[in-house]
């Protein structure tokens, strides 16, 4: 649980219908890369897409790995979903895609305040960090928490044709990721190639 | 740097530095991206790569994240590859056993080391002796760079191999090549 929710004014969500509710709004082959556990497993079981690439480990890497592709492609709008715990490991790289700033690069940071995965144990920013204060004064002027489901689509509508890297925080409940992702990396890479246009399959 | 300069330069021939052949090596094999954690040895090439607009290069917190950054743009189609110091790559175990290495992805790491041949920080020559042993117990490719004469041939047959193979790589710079950093009297 989110240990601060109730002095916040935003409502607490849950992963995978918040992931849903993302992959119902792409329509243009955008790119999603997932962080590792829950946040690959409820992108997974939105429904799998060959432009998602699901990590396996690289714990924090999910923004600097979509920051990667969104320079590679600036035509192509890029997702970013991260737990709040993974991103706490690579907090600098919010500052290093301030300065890149990418136009196409939406981050999503799912903020329970927990590890689920290892048995739910707090963060050492659950009770005393904003995750979305830490973005703003890492340089990310275009970060905001979303209020509710409504408004967090509000926000993804707004992202699509933003000028500049938007992150939208999302507070989320202490549920385990729904279903797991088929961890075989090097198909999953292959497949975001082929997905990315970037290969053809064989 | 001063010294690390004039000692390449002593047994350069002609214009040829080893910071300007790995410029030209990553142009030729259409390598655009090279995010970096700096080193006082690699100073000159990361100087000549914000100076050419071929390169997008920018300094990234930590080595992981540019071995993220790499890898995301390299699924993308874009190459690139990663410049840090022996004891950067000691932070990097994890992301090569968990992402270079699993999803085969060709990561090209340029590693100037510290440690060795007149190292005068203690903690420095303990971290460069975890470096070898971390390549070789992912079995990865690794070459460490000498001498000028064969440098070109070693950065450019390398960067080919990773590719072809979609495997990383790492070439660490060794003092004999770049004249090291040494302690300032």
């Amino acid at each position: 649980m989110n240990t601060h929710s109730s002095t916040r004014n935003t409502k607490i969500m849950n992963r995978f219908d918040l992931s849903s509710r993302l992959v119902a709004k792409l329509k243009n082959d955008e790119a999603v890369v997932g962080g590792i556990g829950n946040t690959n497993f409820d992108l997974w079981a939105a429904g799998h897409r060959p432009q998602n690439f699901y990590m396996l480990g690289s714990m924090g890497l999910a923004f600097p790995i979509a920051l990667g592709v969104a320079l590679a492609q600036p035509k192509r709008k890029v997702f970013a979903l991260e737990g709040d715990g993974s991103l706490l490991m690579q907090l600098g790289c919010l500052s290093t895609i301030a300065t890149s700033a990418p136009k196409n690069l939406v981050m999503v940071v799912m903020d329970n305040g927990v590890y689920q995965i290892t048995g739910s144990q707090p963060t050492p920013a659950a009770t005393v960090a904003d995750i979305v204060a830490i973005a703003i004064a890492s340089g990310l002027s275009n970060s905001v928490w979303a209020a509710d489901e409504e408004d967090f689509e509000r926000l993804l509508d707004q992202s699509l044709t933003a000028s500049g890297p938007m992150l939208i925080g999302v507070r989320i409940d202490d549920k385990p990721g729904t279903g797991q992702t088929r961890r075989d990396p090097v198909q999953i890479r292959e497949r975001f190639m082929v997905g990315l246009g970037v290969r053809q399959p064989l | 740097m001063a010294v690390a300069e004039a000692q390449t330069k002593a047994h350069s021939p002609g214009d040829t530095t080893w910071h300007g052949v790995v410029l030209q090596t990553l142009k030729r094999n259409d390598i655009k991206l090279v995010p970096y954690v700096p080193d006082r040895v690699l100073t000159p090439l990361i100087k000549s790569l914000h100076a050419d607009p071929y390169f997008t290069t920018f300094a990234t917190a930590r080595e992981e994240e540019a071995v993220g950054i790499v890898s995301g743009a390299w699924m993308g189609g874009t190459r690139g590859a990663v410049l840090m110091q022996t004891s950067g790559f000691a932070t990097l175990a994890n992301v090569l056993a968990s992402l270079a290495m699993p999803y085969q992805i060709p990561l090209i790491m340029f590693v100037s080391e510290r440690g060795t041949l007149g190292e005068f920080n203690y903690g420095q020559s303990l971290v460069c002796r975890t470096m070898r042993p971390v390549l070789d117990s992912l079995a990865m490719e690794h070459h460490t760079a000498t001498r000028l004469d064969e440098f070109e041939f070693i950065v450019d047959r390398s960067i080919k191999q990773a590719i072809t193979t979609q495997a990383p790589v790492a070439l660490i710079l060794s003092p004999l090549l770049t004249g090291g950093k040494v302690l300032d009297k």
